[in-house]
This record gives structure tokens, sequence and C-alpha cells, in this order.
């Protein structure tokens, strides 16, 4: 054998000589010391900014806040059509989420036949997921707004949102489902229950806090969209509350813009007291969803 | 015989049982029908996407040609004398996005590293939820940073710097798709089976040795996923550039000077109130068309990346 055959081109001995051991230790650990102070620095950076929230708006947070509609003065300012438009919002883009997400799901999941068109409906889906959301808004513009004449209403937010957030839901639902056992199904079947049936009473029970999870997810991303409400025309100063899904309205996230757009300096404070309140909403529907996640992990063992 | 005899009645059952006549079957199949019909709703979002704004944009190309939309360096479409060029807009958003994963792509995977190799799991435990919280903060709050934060704090260092920029702008998105970057590449780096760092490390490679021609190699494509993922939605983000980058178009390679991005220029329309059908409604429209061309090619890198991904 030739003398090439034994030299490993791997072990480069100009560039790693044996007695720099100690140096090749010391770059490690400076390595390990930067990728930790990265974490800590990112981290410490997002509690500033948020910091940041609670110093400007921390004194604007009382009950009147809440009770008082928007208004040209700053200090009389409040949210109560932009929290209660929120509530409406969410409200219907859960109750259509749900219903066609976890529709979908199951039918990728349990009936889709294995062909060409169910790959590149789960490819769309995957690229859906990835749709920059201000383009969410130009479709509900021409098609809810001007073709099915439905205005800029909080139907049409909803509906929306819930085609924004659909795929969370549909990815949530499928995992939860295909993480089921199949003797859960194969018990149903023995016992002359039918496909539909096995679902209902067995399969959709069992995987619902998976379900819950993912949704819930869904709708703390629901909950700060502005760019698509602000494309269909929601507009900005509302001052009286929805009576029917037809009304115009408000949400949170845009009454937060419309107040950070002004230049003065005691709107900002408004701006930030919405934005705490914003904030407390998406954490709290994150944390509900990791409180489920970790409760059914828990509960269930299969 | 009498078995045969015996056999019919049930064979007769199970024909009754598959009967589309019976009222359960019936449900059944309404059923089926009815979750296809949800599934197939994606498609039609995505078709719906795309007939919209190729049927808005229709007219809009009637009267400006497609080489002036692309050559022409001036974007004033709302003016008594509009010129329609799309370049300003293009160069807004690729600056603020440039500037933003400038930041982001390197710290992520920087974080994700230490995070995924060098912390233990009890504390990762308690870090995955908080970062991914992090990564839900809506976009508009960080359009509140830009503007009351961020700029403020960057004009301390550089007191030249106007009110509105695409560095503030893009500065703020490195923060808000930091968490994105950092959650997604940690994925990818624990999907690498730990026998492949013991190999590393029974070779005699220290700690850097092993992230780097290892572990990060063996996770490239989740890693490079998770980038493109920070990219596409760097171009598509609103609210931080609509807040905090200004609102005028601007042909400029100077990142401290105010421009507008495609979606800026989209919500300052929506804002205004222009009447359906006319030209300056219709630009948003184009502009959406622009922008849905851009984050489709990065959608499908993303995928051709992913497709590659193969367990070690």
């Amino acid at each position: 054998m030739s003398e090439a055959t034994f030299k490993n081109p791997a072990i480069n001995t100009a560039k790693y000589p044996e007695t720099s051991i100690k140096f090749r230790h010391f770059l490690s650990f400076m390595f390990k010391l930067l990728s930790i102070l990265g974490l800590f620095l990112g981290l410490i950076v997002l509690l500033v900014l948020i910091g940041d929230l609670i110093r400007r708006g921390g004194d604007r947070l009382s009950l009147d806040f809440f009770l008082n509609f928007p208004s040209r003065r700053a200090e009389k300012a409040g949210i109560l059509s932009a929290w209660v438009g929120t509530l409406w919002v969410m409200l219907i883009t859960a109750v259509m989420t749900v219903i066609v997400g976890v529709s979908a799901a199951i039918y990728l999941e349990e009936y889709a036949p294995k062909n060409r068109f169910t790959r590149l409906i789960e490819l769309n889906i995957l690229n859906l997921a990835a749709m920059p959301s201000i383009l969410y808004g130009l479709l509900a513009l021409g098609l809810f707004v001007h073709q099915m004449k439905l205005g800029s209403s909080l139907l049409t937010a909803g509906m929306t949102l819930s085609l924004l957030v659909l795929p969370v839901v549909i990815v949530a639902s499928r995992e939860a489902l295909r993480a089921l056992p199949f003797t859960l199904k194969e018990a149903s079947y023995a016992l002359g229950a039918t496909q539909f049936q096995t679902l209902v009473y067995h399969q959709v029970p069992a995987a619902i806090s998976g379900m819950m999870t993912g949704v819930i997810l869904a709708l703390s991303r629901a909950v700060g969209e502005t760019a698509p409400l602000i494309t269909i025309g929601a507009l900005t100063y509302i001052a009286f509350l929805p009576k029917s899904l037809l009304d115009s309205f408000t949400v949170l996230p845009i009454q937060l813009f419309n107040w950070l757009s002004r230049p003065q300096e005691e709107f900002h404070a408004n701006a930030a007291a919405a934005g705490l309140v914003l904030l407390f909403l998406t954490f709290l529907l994150n944390a509900v969803a990791i409180f489920i996640r970790i409760k059914a992990r828990k509960n269930i063992k299969w | 015989m009498s078995a045969q005899k015996d056999s019919r009645p049930v064979i007769k059952a199970v024909s009754v049982r598959k009967s589309t006549k019976r009222p359960r079957n019936i449900v059944e199949r309404l059923f089926e029908f009815w979750f296809a019909l949800c599934a197939f709703l994606s498609v039609f979002i995505t078709a719906g996407i795309i007939i919209i704004l190729l049927a808005e944009s229709w007219p809009f190309f009637q009267q400006v040609s497609l080489k002036e939309f692309l050559t022409s360096r001036d974007w004033s479409p709302l003016f008594s004398n509009p010129s329609f060029g799309i370049q300003p807009l293009l160069l807004g958003t690729l600056l603020s996005t440039l500037i933003a994963c400038g930041i982001a792509v390197p710290m992520g995977i920087l974080i994700a590293c230490g995070l995924s190799e060098f912390m233990s799991a009890n504390i990762r435990q308690y870090l995955k939820p908080i970062i991914e919280i992090l990564a839900g903060i809506p976009s508009v709050i960080f359009g509140y940073f830009a503007l009351l934060v961020v700029t403020p704090a960057i004009q301390s260092i550089f007191p030249s710097l106007p009110g509105f920029s695409l560095l503030a702008a893009g500065v703020t998105m490195s923060f808000m798709i930091l968490p994105l970057i950092v959650s997604l590449s940690e994925d990818a780096l624990q999907s690498v089976p730990q026998t492949v760092r013991e190999a590393s490390y029974a070779l005699g490679a220290t700690p850097l040795e092993t992230v780097w021609r290892v572990v990060l190699p063996s996770a490239s494509s989740g890693v490079i996923a998770a980038c493109i993922l920070g990219v596409s939605r760097a171009i598509g983000e609103t609210m931080v550039v609509a807040l905090a980058a200004g609102q005028q178009p601007n042909w400029t390679l100077n990142p401290a000077e105010p421009a507008a991005t495609m979606t800026a220029f989209m919500v300052q329309v929506a804002l205004g109130d222009l009447p359906h059908g006319s030209l300056g409604y219709q630009t948003v429209f184009v502009v959406g068309l622009t922008l849905l061309l851009m984050t489709l090619v990065f959608n499908y890198l993303a995928l051709k990346v992913r497709n590659k991904m193969r367990p070690v």
C-alpha cells in the first residue's frame, strides 16, 4: 500500500498541532461563554423592552381605562370598544377555526387517500403557514369586503383571522390524532362502530387536549394580528359597542397602532398601557396552552 | 347444506350494513364529505389569494407597462403626476430584511448552540417555553419598541439618525425573529443523535469542534430552514416597518434614511380611503402580488432544504 492510504485528510496536523490543545480548549470555552452570554443578552434585551412598556404605561392602567371609549383627550381615552371588539373577533375566530380546522385535520389524518392530491394539500398548508399575514388581508378585502359585500365588519375580521390561523390548528390537531394508539380504533371497530362513530366517541375525545392546545396557540397569534385587519378597513376610532356581526369594530392592536402613530407623548402612554393588556392576553393564552399540554402528558398513559 | 343455509342471513346482514340507503351510512358519507371540504378549503385559500391579486393587478398593468414597473426608480402612485416603479419599495424591504437577518441569524444559531449543547436538560426545559412565548409577542408591540425604545437608543449613539429609519426597524425586527430562529434551530440540533457527539468526543475533539464540525453540519438543513423562515417572516413583517421605517418611498442604499417598504405602503394606502377600482387602490394588490412572489420563492427554498433533511 502506498503512503497516501494512511493519511487521513481530516487530521490536518498543520492546523491542529498537538501543542495547541490548551488553545483549542480555550477557544471552546470562549465559544461556550459567548453562546450563553448571547442567550442572556437576548433575554435581557427583551426584558428591557417589556420593562419600558410597564414604565410608560403602568400608570394608565386603571378601571377607567377599561371602561372608557377612545377620546381626543389622552387622559380620558380608554380601550372599552377595543377589548370588546377583540373579544368578539376572537369568539368568531375560535368557533370557525375549531369547526374547519379540526375537520380538515380529521380528513387528512383518517380519510385522505395517499395520493398526489393529498400531498398537494399538505404542501399547501405548510406554504400557508409561512405566508405574510397582510396577504390574507388582501384576500379578505377582495373576497369578503367587495365580492360578498360584508363590509369591514366583525364577521369579516373573524373569517380573515380564522383563515390566517387555520394551518396552526390543522397541524396541531393532526399531531394529536396521530399520537393515539391504533388499538383504540381497533377496539371501537371490533364493537361494530363505524368510522365516524369511532371518531366522535373515541378518537376526538382522546385527542381533545392536543387539539385545544393548537386552537389556543392559534388564538394567541390571532389576538395580536394587526396588518390584515387594517387592510380590510377596520376603523381606528370607534366610540360605540358592536351590536351585530355586521357592525364595524376596532380591536386592541389597531387601537394601539392608532395611538402610537400620533406624535403626542400622552397618547404613547396609552399605547403602552394597551400594549401591556395585549401582551398579558398573549402570555395568558400561551400559558393556558402549555398548562393543558403538561397536564395531558401527565394524565394519559397509553 | 345446512351450513350454507345458515350463512345466508349473515351475508345479507353485511350487505344491509354496507347499503348506502341505511341512515347511518348516509351520515357517514355526509361527514366524510364535510371533512374533505374543510381540507380542500386550504387549497381554495391559496387559489383565492392568487386569483384576487392577479384579477386586481390586471387592470393596473393595462395602464402601466411592466418595464416602467420594474425599472423606474420612483414610486409615487398617489401624486397628480404618478410614477410606478417598484424598486424603492423592494429596496426598502430587502434592506430592512438584510439588517434583521444580519443580526438575528448569527445570534440565533449561536444561542441555539448554547441552549442545545451547553445547557443541562433541566434548565432547557424551562427556557424553551419562555423562548416560544417570546416568539409569539404581537408585531405591533415590536412596532412600539422600534419607535419609542430602539430609535432613541440608536440616536443616543448616532445623534444624526432621523426619527424614522430602516436601521431601527431592521434592528427591532431582528429581536422579533430571534426567538423563532432559536427555537427552530434548537429543535434541529436536538434531533442529532447523541452517539454522533460521543463519537466526536472520542476522537479527541473539543466541544467547539464537535458543535462546529459535527453537530451543526448534521443539523444544517433544519437550521437553514429555520433561517429561511426567519427571512420570510422579516419580508412579510408589516407593523414594525409601517411604524418605524417611515412611509415615504425612497430609493436608497443607506439604512440610516427613512424609506417605505412594500408592506408599509400597503398599510398606508389601506388607512386612507381610496375608492374601490381606482388605480391607487389597485397598486396595493400589485405590491401584494410582488410580495407573494417573493415569499413563494423563499417558502420553496425552505421546502427544498427541509426535504433534504434525513435522519443521520
